[in-house]
């Protein structure tokens, strides 16, 4: 694989950043776009546009070909069961919200319990929270130990018999740690237990089997995955979402709708109410493409030697403490520096066009176990090189310079 | 813009070495403040005496050099000064981060103006204004007595 070319097809990389070269290390907040997914938009909107689902005009049968030949790209491309397994949310937020919601509407009661992890980011903590008052839902942490990783033991150990409910993360966003989730989802199946997948960072960088894994969901950013942002994918398990109720009411998602009722529309269009982000999977499916000609193992290997190249550039540098230190790990690199706070690191490293990323990283959780209130997170992504790596070390070395004086 | 303007050396004495930083004995008045989006946190304490003047004004917390520089500064020139200097002081400052060239108040020296100003660098850095007020807009709150957590996502 090469970098370069695959660099030359992201535009962004054209454009300076206060007249320095575009250093980007924030692709674990949100991937640059190819030029093929930026054009597809401007295609489809230009030449294309129609509504889907809905008129039986040439236009609209066209988008609603489109629209659907995304959705089983992405079936493959996870390799799930059926392409009514992918259903489109605004976000993988919207994907943990419809499961939170529409499961424990249907199956959760007072005192039953749902087992999170330390690591989990806001959006798979605060949509199951909502169940703690609607529901009277209790909610576990699973600890993590030293190296900030979650292990199948302190899976193991933080599950009880009141236990309906696991949701974890595939991939820290802040210790970059892969969690073993097909081991913990055979744990939990084991114990009849249906599990979650945030798949947010491990989609973009990591081969996906859904089957393999076996998990009942898996929610995905597409804006993460060199796609549009205001897109997500749930992929659940089909007996899941024949079993359980609609999530948003609307247009599209309806059978027949009377004054004295409504029956509901088949999947998948029951949990796709009202018009979708129709462009934006349209273009993601160019991201599929664009994914797919890399290979992502191909992406996997050159992102695992990038990791281990930074880590051994920032372990060399005295002042930078790595946080988290995962024996598995994505490529996500969060550190603190003596000293400097990690807005100011954010700030100065700005002024050379190197873009990271500085706070809590929406995991106040973790910073609290891990006594940090801001860490500072630098994570690559397919176009990243050593380079980069080594122009974020350079400019590291620039704060100290300034905060030294 | 040179970050060197950003961080001038009176803002990184500030903020590695915060004036104030502990907890007022006996405080009668305090208010937290929290930057949601950065995580920056201040918790201000005030004696005010019989006479409306702060005889101490003190603070805890955590954050970048700017919001902790601020928070030291700010708590420096508030001692001694009475109830309604402070308001007048604060809108002033406020008014100075956000669009004013300088500071109009007569109730401060230049020498300490120059010290306020000198956060004034964060003008160009829209993102970081709110560690700038953070310690500001928290002490209003210590003021009035409020007890809700201030947060900067309401006010700037």
């Amino acid at each position: 694989m090469n970098v370069n070319n695959i660099k030359k097809q992201f535009p962004i990389f054209n454009n300076k950043v206060h007249n320095n070269d575009l250093v980007y290390l924030d692709s674990a907040n949100s991937s640059q776009k190819p030029q093929m997914v930026v054009d597809r938009i401007y295609d489809f909107y230009t030449k294309e546009f129609s509504n889907v689902g809905r008129s039986v005009h040439y236009l609209a049968v066209a988008a609603t070909n489109l629209y659907e030949n995304t959705r089983t790209m992405m079936q493959k491309y996870i390799n799930a069961k059926d392409p009514n397994e992918i259903v489109f949310t605004k976000g993988a937020t919207e994907a943990i919200n419809l499961v939170a919601n529409t499961f424990g509407q249907k199956f959760l009661r007072e005192g039953d319990e749902i087992l999170l992890t330390e690591l989990e980011h806001h959006s798979n903590y605060v949509p199951w929270h909502y169940l703690r008052k609607l529901k009277g839902v209790k909610i576990n942490f699973a600890e993590i130990n030293n190296d900030g990783e979650i292990t199948l033991e302190s899976i193991e150990k933080s599950i009880t018999p009141k236990t309906k409910m696991i949701a974890i993360t595939h991939l820290s966003n802040v210790t970059g740690a892969i969690l073993p989730i097909k081991e913990i989802t055979s744990l939990a199946h084991s114990r009849n237990i249906p599990i979650l997948i945030d798949g947010c960072q491990g989609a973009p960088h990591l081969k996906l089997d859904m089957q393999d894994i076996d998990c009942d969901f898996y929610a995905i950013s597409c804006h993460k995955m060199y796609g549009p942002t205001g897109l997500g994918v749930l992929y659940a398990k089909k007996k899941w979402l024949d079993t359980l109720p609609p999530y948003q009411g609307g247009g599209g998602m309806i059978r027949e709708v009377k004054k004295e009722g409504i029956s509901f529309g088949d999947l998948p269009n029951k949990y796709e109410a009202g018009t979708m982000a129709t462009a934006q999977v349209i273009a993601f499916g160019e991201s599929i493409k664009f994914l797919n000609q890399i290979g992502i193992e191909n992406i996997e290997k050159h992102e695992s030697e990038l990791t281990k190249y930074g880590e051994e550039v920032l372990r060399k540098n005295n002042s930078v403490k790595l946080v988290g230190n995962p024996k598995n790990k994505g490529s996500v690199l969060s550190f603190t520096l003596d000293g400097i706070h990690a807005h100011d690191i954010a700030t100065i490293l700005d002024e050379d066009g190197v873009a990271i990323r500085a706070g809590h990283h929406c995991c106040q959780i973790l910073h609290d176990k891990l006594g940090l209130s801001a860490t500072a997170r630098a994570s690559l992504g397919v176009y990243n090189t050593k380079d980069d790596l080594d122009k974020l070390n350079e400019s590291i070395n620039k704060c100290k310079k300034i905060f030294d004086r | 813009m040179d970050l060197k303007e950003l961080y001038q050396e009176i803002i990184l004495d500030h903020g590695k070495n915060p004036r104030n930083l502990r907890k007022t004995e006996n405080f009668n008045k305090d208010a937290k403040g929290h930057n949601p989006l950065c995580g920056d946190k201040v918790h201000i304490f005030l004696k005010i005496d019989e006479n409306k003047n702060i005889s101490d004004i003190s603070f805890e917390g955590s954050g970048c050099a700017i919001s902790m520089a601020s928070a030291s500064i700010m708590t420096d020139l508030m001692k001694e000064k009475k109830e309604k200097e402070v308001k007048e002081l604060v809108e002033d400052f406020l008014q100075m981060i956000k669009e004013s060239p300088e500071m109009k108040t007569k109730i401060i020296n230049e020498n300490e103006k120059t010290k306020l100003m000198s956060l004034s660098g964060v003008k160009q850095y829209p993102m970081r204004v709110k560690c700038a007020t953070l310690a500001w807009h928290t002490l209003t709150s210590a003021m009035n007595n409020s007890q809700e957590e201030t947060n900067t996502e309401k006010f700037d």
